[in-house]
């Protein structure tokens, strides 16, 4: 119980950090007036938008008031669309969410079995092939990965759409981008961990007494090879978010990262504050959750 | 007479394990060690060897495609959509890569390291925070708080190096403290408390020479995120400001092109991805030689 409340402890402050430092660059980029006020108000309107804002307090008395306001969820407006943060966040959601949950689907249908594989024909032609997959999905920036698929499927072959959500097949060429390079860390951590594995003590038991190569792959090796991967697939999952954003950008397709990218050129910095704290949220709560699955999992973190 | 030695004890001898890795062993990296020196050769001597003007071309002179595809001698790997050498462009990025790299890891990983070293020794609540750090710095989305960064401050070689070194000081740390935590238990750093060396010099002459081998592969294994990011930070805009080369922006703006010229953004990516893939291979390499117990790391 211990190492769950330090866990949770540890995640609030990383949350805080974050706040701290979107809002001091919100305070660094220059007064929030300027950009919600016309050119020729009155001083008066001015002092009053201040004292509205809360701009007349102290920095740190500021800075709760941020924080109070996060918690209810209210991110201020947007400072291109005059709607608010929130609710331009909340509608680009489900698109971010379906391309990583492809993505990710495809790094673990994918990434698993290959892994398994390798490490099962270790040294053979499989081995190989896989591990080649692996090596140029982990050093093939995931940008030029998504435009050589774009030349190839959407320009050369035509086969499915290149940009944009006009449907399901406009999610192939995105999900696939993003999900090789999850794969393809899951494949090599997958693999040596099942190599470990294939090399114990207890599997060479498991060999001695007659049990089925299936089921000693699976059954005990497998397993036992988990541990690594698990947290490897958490942290895939974050890299997927943090992916995306690359990915959205090279596809057009409207999801949060795109909305950050478009927020960068129209210099709508309470947007992209947005992101940065609904991203950085789901990091911090995947972390705590893989923490949790790997207590689960694996007894001996309990005692710590 | 001889003093009895313990034989050292094989455990499976006949294992596969050991015989594949010390096949592995004995081949050097050929091909990483060849693709490296000429990258490094192309940053050092970069206006020797471009044959064109990297920030300057000719707008009659777009589009034009490798020599292999249909285009002339003139422009070996064609000429991006303002009429850019696109082989020159990329010679100069390499200088970019190379300078953003080496001060990246430089600086990163003297800072991780340092910590390390006294989040090992130290131990208790110095430890603990220093830890807590390290996790909250995990825990950032970098790539985000890049593009907030470049926002509010604006692009330029100074902040992208900045967030290169935030990107990997923390790898050095957990590694190095891990390190540390087997050294510090060992006789000599007990012999040399005995004799009354202060923590700083213990920590100088006797753990930190323990820690460089695990730092050299670290730092080996980071080069390949440390180019990505570069990459990725350069396609979004919050890297060097144009119109200097870099090979990530390179991508970016050939990618509205990609329908009718597809070499001005992937020829710079394959440059990516051949550099990544040697460092790679080289860190594997290292890593293996120096400690095979070091496989779990990844990069």
């Amino acid at each position: 119980m211990r190492f769950l409340a330090r866990r949770v402890i540890a995640s609030i402050v990383t949350l805080l950090v974050v706040t701290m430092l979107v809002f001091g660059l919100s305070r660094i980029q220059g007064d929030p007036r300027s950009l919600l006020i016309s050119e020729d108000a009155t001083q008066k309107q001015w002092d009053a938008l201040g004292q509205e804002l809360g701009l007349d307090q102290p920095v740190y008395k500021q800075y709760l008031l941020y924080v109070t306001n996060l918690v209810k969820g209210d991110m201020g407006d947007s400072t291109l669309q005059r709607k608010p943060v929130a609710e331009i966040l909340w509608s680009r959601i489900p698109n971010t969410a379906m391309l990583a949950a492809a993505a990710f689907a495809f790094a673990i249908l994918i990434g698993v079995p290959l892994g398994v594989l390798s490490a099962v024909k270790r040294g053979g032609f499989w081995d190989h092939g896989v591990r080649s997959f692996a090596v140029l999905g982990q050093a093939m920036p995931v940008f030029w990965v998504s435009l050589l698929l774009i030349y190839i499927f959407a320009v050369g072959l035509n086969w499915l759409p290149a940009s944009r959500n006009t449907g399901w097949t406009s999610l192939i060429l995105p999900a696939v981008a993003l999900g090789w390079f999850g794969a393809s860390g899951q494949v090599r951590i997958l693999r040596s961990s099942m190599l470990d594995a294939l090399d114990s003590e207890y599997v060479r038991l498991a060999r001695g007494k007659g049990v089925s190569a299936r089921a000693v792959i699976w059954k005990h090796a497998f397993r036992n090879a988990l541990l690594g991967p698990i947290t490897f697939a958490a942290l895939t999952l974050a890299s997927l978010i943090t992916g995306s954003i690359v990915v959205e950008t090279v596809f057009s397709w409207p999801g949060l990262g795109l909305l950050a990218v478009q927020a960068v050129s129209n210099s709508d910095y309470p947007i992209l504050q947005g992101v940065i704290l609904l991203t950085t949220f789901v990091f911090v709560f995947v972390n705590l959750l893989v923490d949790v699955l790997y207590m689960a999992i694996d007894p001996r973190i309990r005692i710590r | 007479m001889t003093t009895p030695v313990a034989e050292p004890v094989l455990l499976n001898t006949w294992s596969e394990t050991a015989r594949y890795s010390r096949w592995r062993l004995r081949r050097w990296p050929i091909s990483s060690i060849v693709i490296l020196s000429v990258l490094i050769v192309s940053a050092v001597f970069a206006p020797l060897i471009a044959p064109h003007d990297a920030k300057l071309g000719d707008l009659g002179d777009r589009h034009i495609p490798p020599m292999l595809f249909g285009g002339t001698s003139d422009h070996i790997l064609g000429t991006d959509s303002l009429g850019r050498d696109i082989f020159s462009r990329i010679v100069h990025g390499a200088r970019i890569s190379v300078v953003v790299t080496v001060v990246a890891l430089g600086v990163g990983g003297i800072i991780g390291t340092l910590l390390g070293v006294v989040s090992g020794y130290a131990g208790g609540w110095v430890d603990e925070v220093i830890m807590r750090i390290v996790d909250i710095k995990f825990a950032v989305p970098l790539i985000l708080i890049a593009l907030a960064l470049a926002v509010v401050l604006g692009p330029s070689l100074g902040l992208l190096l900045g967030l290169l070194v935030f990107l990997v000081w923390g790898h050095f740390a957990r590694q190095v403290r891990a390190e540390v935590l087997v050294i510090v238990t060992m006789d000599y750093v007990a012999a040399a408390r005995s004799c009354g060396a202060s923590p700083i010099r213990i920590m100088y002459r006797h753990i930190l020479p323990g820690v460089i081998g695990i730092v050299a592969v670290v730092g080996t294994l980071q080069v390949g995120a440390v180019v990505l990011a570069e990459a990725s930070l350069s396609f979004l805009g919050a890297g060097v400001p144009p119109p200097t080369p870099a090979w990530g922006s390179m991508v970016a703006e050939g990618r509205l092109y990609i329908a009718t010229a597809w070499w001005v953004s992937l020829i710079p990516g394959v440059v990516i991805g051949l550099l990544v893939i040697a460092v790679t291979l080289l860190g594997d390499w290292l890593r293996d030689r120096l400690d095979p117990r070091l496989r779990q790391i990844q990069g």
